[in-house]
């Protein structure tokens, strides 16, 4: 009933250009930026693959709280922040290869539950507008992770390794060398196509997560997630538990996020214990808008042309900066502009859009509504 | 009683009562830990100062109905503009600080009207929506700040030759100018900023007054009830977008006093974060995100001010660690999660 009234008034064209104007304006920009760039096909294409194997398990992550209409989840940031103090605990404890890697996200998976079904709480609480609040809350979560992890750790929480602890005794250090996890799921199968590393085991994970959303959406869970996405009224009639349904989808969404931290972190082997995980959720969010998800709607398809678009973008921009105004600076800023940018765009475009739906709807209404009062009155003469 | 205890805790709000009384208790601790009260106290008026503007500038949208101003960058942009363009001129003294006003607040202005244009398209999501609009402006203006043709070599990078540095030193130019104006000096260490104090009182009382007029009760109108504003004849729109270029002007404003007390422009990703501790600030002085007043502003002013100054002092003497940045942290963002999960009855 909603889709057709919009599209009743608009041009399939129109609609079209409007739904992916996100994805198109990003296509032609990087599309633009290729040939300035002046980079090679093969250090392009040997880029894209880690950057794919690197982020998407993140960007996957968001998927499930979309379904259940809580819209992008700022709050992956306390799955990332869960991963990481998982990776500290192996780290300090020295243990290598890809059974620490396991280690690292069994350790962190009680941890990512907790977090999650505290946010989950959290966002109940602030129904209409979970987007600014998992935002905040990301931001104090991160005061409390400084708290843990720089002052709690090797003072409370016991930590021996002295290459990860600061000179002072406790508290972690800035930047810790992961080189016990360095690439491992990367490289458990190896495979070289013409000189590039092809990561099969970090895209075998990649694919299982995928089957696993497809299915996940066919169960029981998955569909009254979306019927509570559709409207919390309707599902809560169906008998559904609106509240309950709502934190596990972010339960769910942190616990993979957690995962997906880890797969980040050993792809790129060192951590920066305070600053890896705070830009995790805007970078993760803005690829999936480029990939011409919505607030409401986003599939496995938007994460993987998201991906593609959003880092081809950043693989190119430093270098196509540098090709205009001669300083790598303007493409450094340009990026993170775009990052803001199209998350401000995306987020505004789905507002209004939302709120002309709902004008028309009101409209609607108040059209039936008159004429049934006018049936009404010529009923009543008609009596007279 | 128990009753009672009870009531002014939901009506306080537990975080702020918290917030207060460790504030009280690292008051109480401070002369025993060798930290001079006096000192303090005129530390954190200092600071009431220079942040208490920024705060102000917040009150106009949240009784429009706009929510909490998430957007601030967009109006320290407009500052950050005034201030770089008066320096170009070589304008100094009290006319370069208001020649750098009067460029701003025209800056804003214009980026206000567009900014309440676009908040009146997206009604009942305008928190997020800003935040983006915030972050996006801060970092399209660095590309900006590295290209505009500026020449002053006070500003511009010495080897380079071209672009904005990160930080303008304003010395020499109108650095202190108001907190200087009748200064209070008592004692080696106890200055009184009474110009800018005086600043602030004077936009604290218009603003007060502002919302006494026609309009101003219009604003409040359209904010508190929409459709009753609507039935009564205001213009809901129109209310909206004139608060929040009211804002936008006076966060301009606001961060040009900063500045001067500061004595120093940051430019580039400086401001990116600017708009939460003035939030925070705003809540912790009692204020919702439907409902704030001149009142919160000052109580939420010194409040925040109050545990930025003492946290850092205090802790360290007692633990010999600096833990107040992540205390910081917590406080202002917890405050913040605090106040957006309360139910208010703010409409779209």
């Amino acid at each position: 009933m909603k889709k057709q009234n919009l599209t009743g008034t608009m041009n399939p064209y129109l609609k079209f250009l409007i739904d992916y104007s996100v994805p198109i304006i990003i296509s032609l920009l990087v599309a633009f930026a290729i040939p300035l760039s002046g980079l090679s096909g093969k250090y392009f294409i040997k880029e894209l693959t880690i950057r794919l194997s690197r982020n998407s398990f993140l960007i996957l992550a968001l998927l499930i709280p979309v379904m259940a209409g809580m819209g992008m989840n700022f709050g992956i940031v306390l799955g990332a922040m869960a991963g990481e103090i998982g990776i500290i605990f192996v780290t300090d404890w020295g243990i290598v290869g890809l059974p620490s890697m396991l280690l690292a996200m069994l350790i962190s998976t009680p941890i990512a539950i907790l977090l999650g079904y505290f946010a989950g709480i959290v966002l109940n609480r602030a129904k209409g507008r979970e987007m600014v609040t998992g935002f905040m809350l990301g931001f104090f979560m991160n005061g409390i992770y400084q708290l843990v992890v720089l002052y709690g750790m090797g003072n409370i929480i016991p930590i021996s390794n002295s290459k990860i602890l600061l000179p002072r005794g406790y508290g972690i250090r800035n930047a810790i060398s992961l080189m016990g996890i360095r690439q491992v799921m990367d490289k458990f199968i190896p495979l070289k196509i013409g000189g590039i590393l092809i990561p099969i085991g970090t895209i075998l994970v990649i694919a299982s997560l995928c089957i696993f959303i497809v299915w996940f959406k066919k169960t029981k869970l998955g569909q009254d997630m979306r019927t509570v996405g559709q409207d919390n009224e309707v599902a809560r009639a169906a008998g559904i538990n609106v509240e309950k349904t709502r934190i596990l989808s972010i339960v769910i969404s942190t616990v993979l996020a957690c995962y997906g931290q880890i797969i980040f972190l050993q792809n790129i082997g060192t951590m920066n214990t305070y600053n890896s995980h705070e830009q995790v959720g805007v970078f993760a969010i803005a690829a999936l808008l480029v990939g011409g998800a919505s607030v409401a709607k986003a599939n496995i398809f938007n994460v993987f042309i998201g991906v593609i678009l959003f880092h081809t973008m950043f693989i190119v921009s430093p270098r196509a900066g540098k090709a205009i105004i001669g300083q790598a600076q303007l493409g450094e800023y340009f990026r993170v502009f775009v990052s803001y940018g199209v998350i401000a765009f995306s987020l505004a475009l789905y507002a209004w859009r939302k709120r002309v739906e709902k004008e028309n709807e009101r409209r609607k209404a108040m059209a039936f509504k008159r004429m049934l009062l006018q049936n009404n009155n010529t009923a009543e003469g008609d009596k007279l | 009683m128990k009753e009672k205890v009870k009531n002014i805790i939901e009506n306080v709000g537990l975080p702020r009562i918290i917030i207060f009384f460790f504030l009280v208790s690292l008051f109480v601790l401070a002369p025993f830990v060798g930290i001079s009260l006096s000192t303090s106290i005129n530390d954190v008026i200092v600071r009431l100062s220079m942040n208490g503007i920024l705060v102000l500038s917040l009150v106009p949208m949240v009784k429009s109905g706009c929510g909490l101003n998430f957007g601030l960058q967009l109006g320290i942009i407009a500052g950050l503009l005034g201030a770089v363009i008066s320096i170009e001129m070589e304008a100094t003294g009290f006319v370069g600080f208001f020649m750098a006003m009067g460029i701003a607040i025209f800056i804003a202005v214009i980026l206000g009207f567009f900014y309440g244009v676009l908040l009146n398209k997206i009604k009942g999501d305008e928190m997020v929506v800003a935040t983006y609009v915030g972050f996006s402006s801060v970092s399209l203006m660095c590309i900006f700040w590295l290209i505009l043709p500026f020449k002053s070599p006070n500003m511009i990078w010495a080897y380079g030759g071209s672009g904005l540095r990160t930080t303008i030193n304003t010395q020499g130019y109108w650095f202190h100018v108001l907190t200087d104006f009748l200064q209070i000096k008592i004692g080696s260490h106890i200055i009184f900023p009474t110009g800018t104090l005086l600043f602030f009182a004077l936009l604290c009382f218009l603003v007060w007054a502002f919302f006494r007029t026609k309009i101003g009760t219009s604003i409040d109108a359209a904010g508190s009830n929409p459709d009753y504003a609507r039935s009564c004849g205001v213009n809901v729109d129109k209310m909206r977008i004139i608060s929040v270029i009211l804002s936008t002007v006076i966060t301009a404003i606001g961060i040009l006093v900063y500045e001067e007390s500061f004595g120093f422009v940051q430019l580039y990703m400086a401001p990116l974060y600017m708009a939460f501790p003035a939030i925070a600030a705003l809540l912790l002085g009692g204020a919702s995100v439907g409902k704030a007043s001149i009142k919160n502003v000052i109580i939420g002013a010194f409040l925040f001010q109050g545990i930025l100054t003492m946290t850092p002092s205090v802790i360290n003497n007692i633990i010999k660690s600096d833990m107040s940045e992540s205390i910081r942290i917590v406080v202002s963002n917890g405050m913040i999660v605090y106040a957006l999960t309360r139910k208010s009855k703010v409409r779209s």
